[in-house]
């Protein structure tokens, strides 16, 4: 089944609606860094998913597994759909009933990886570090101070590639999502109009907590 | 009115073709666009010269012999519409009009616009067929009661004309509409639950050996079908065919 086309898609779509539920979780969890407690709430999460040994070590590598597969099966299915078109045509009019989203995944797709390879070295890596290399002591409390400060050292460049990203990650879900339930066999309906509003407000919700923490610690300093 | 035409002219099915250009003038609006093109094959004939090569046959916009990838758009820029049904009256005049073979690897082309779209009829062949009992007590279509709504989607389905404009305007030449249309017009009617599991197996195995890409939900191909056949028809074939490899 999964050397068929419609195999390789269903792959596709679960690995991309994985994503999605993790994307949902993670925007959860730093929509409580928004609350004007000091950190608390952000810090009491952040601390349960940075040293729970089931989010540590099962969840944390099935999701890094999980965009691997994602990853591995957008670029090899975009090898062979590139294959089956021998000659180019002199004018193609791709316009036509295509929206650009749907039409250029592949190129939304590795903005969201280069980004993904940012933030990685942006927080999971010194995480890894804290925790692994140099062996710290359990703090706590340590999350939301570093979060702020990583956003304040990182200024208005690092703001805007996380905004520029989070854009294409909306253009991405935009087609995607419906995508995914089209492929899965689910007759897009009511369904596609949610998809759309969920390609719109998780991303949103990311750029609205980068921004706030930039400002809010750069007019602090 | 005048137009200047690029057209692709391919000697055979393994030269290398490029576009040539034609100044034809003396077209009229209600010429359809094929015989736009017997106007220019005569003035070529006239001239000594080697007619463009085109698929066509019933004009009537029923068969799906005629192709043609015009201004980027299969069968052109009406919707709705295949190219034998389009007119030179969408067109303006001293307009510069391209006109290309549907391109896929599993459609090469064998002459100047016209391709070989053999490969679905073998999608066809493995699987878009029917069991009927010709025993003597067959019992008659009409006598089996069938839901409105799927006696109209099947019908939907069958409309298709299996002309490749779904396959020509996809960007990844996926074969999915055409093939999805013609396993629901079967899996949707009674008569077609004998062989509903392989049919859609076969089907689709065979689609992906004829070499079209795969379906990335664009919907280009909806929008340049002449028939309007709908995606929704990708979405049934895809839970049919999974839901047949699960039982298999
Ligand atoms: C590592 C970076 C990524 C790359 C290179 C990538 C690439 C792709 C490609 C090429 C497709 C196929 C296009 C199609 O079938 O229409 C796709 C589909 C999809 N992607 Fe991604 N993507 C990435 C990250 C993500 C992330 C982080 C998410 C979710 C948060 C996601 C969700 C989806 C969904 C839901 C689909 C639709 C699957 C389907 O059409 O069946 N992707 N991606
Ligand atoms: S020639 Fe028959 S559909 Fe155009």
């Amino acid at each position: 089944m999964f050397n068929s086309s419609i195999g390789r898609k269903l792959i596709m779509a679960l690995s991309g609606v994985f994503l999605i539920v993790f994307l949902t979780q993670h925007l959860v969890i730093n929509l409580t860094s928004l609350i004007p407690d000091n950190g608390k709430v952000f810090n009491f999460i952040s601390h349960f998913m940075g040293n729970n040994p089931v989010v540590q070590f099962i969840l944390q590598p099935i999701l890094i597994l999980g965009v691997m597969i994602h990853f591995i099966m957008g670029m090899y299915l975009e090898v062979l759909n590139r294959r089956s078109r021998q000659t180019s045509y002199v004018v193609y009019s791709g316009k036509s009933g295509a929206s650009w989203a749907s039409r250029n995944m592949i190129i939304s797709g590795l903005v969201i990886l280069s980004f993904l390879i940012m933030h990685f070295y942006d927080f999971w890596v010194p995480e890894m570090v804290y925790k692994y290399v140099e062996f710290n002591p359990l703090d706590e409390n340590r999350y939301f101070h570093e979060l702020q400060e990583k956003f304040y050292k990182g200024g208005v460049v690092k703001l805007f590639l996380y905004c520029v990203s989070f854009v294409l990650l909306g253009l991405h879900l935009s087609h995607g999502f419906s995508s995914s339930l089209q492929s899965m066999g689910i007759t897009r309906g009511p369904i596609k109009i949610a998809t759309k509003f969920f390609a719109i407000i998780v991303p949103a919700g990311f750029i609205i907590i980068a921004s706030f923490h930039y400002f809010i610690t750069t007019i602090n300093h | 009115m005048k137009l200047n035409l690029k057209i692709w002219r391919q000697k055979n099915k393994d030269s290398k073709g490029k576009v040539h250009d034609y100044e034809l003038d003396g077209v009229e609006e209600d010429m359809s666009f094929l015989e736009m093109l017997d106007f220019l094959n005569n003035k070529l004939l006239n001239e000594g010269q080697e007619p463009v090569a085109f698929d066509h046959d019933c004009r009537e916009g029923i068969c799906g012999s005629c192709s043609l990838f015009i201004n980027g758009v299969a069968h052109g820029p009406e919707r709705g519409t295949t190219t034998c049904q389009l007119h030179m009256r969408k067109f303006k005049d001293g307009e510069t009009v391209y006109v290309e073979p549907f391109r896929a690897k599993a459609f090469p082309v064998i002459k100047d616009l016209i391709v070989d779209r053999s490969s679905f009829d073998r999608i066809q062949q493995a699987g878009a067929y029917i069991s009927v009992n010709t025993s003597g007590n067959t019992q008659d279509a009409n006598t089996i009661p069938i839901p409105k709504h799927n006696a109209d989607e099947a019908f939907n389905a069958a409309t298709c004309i299996g002309c490749g404009a779904c396959v020509a305007s996809c960007k990844n030449s996926s074969a999915m509409l055409f093939t999805s249309a013609k396993v629901s017009q079967f899996s949707l009617l009674p008569q077609g639950q004998v062989e509903r599991e392989s049919r859609v197996l076969n089907m689709v195995n065979q689609m992906d050996l004829e070499g079209f890409g795969a379906c990335t939900n664009t919907g280009a191909c909806e929008a340049q079908c002449p028939k309007g056949i709908s995606v929704k028809n990708i979405a049934r074939m895809n839970r049919e065919y999974l839901l047949a490899s699960v039982k298999k």
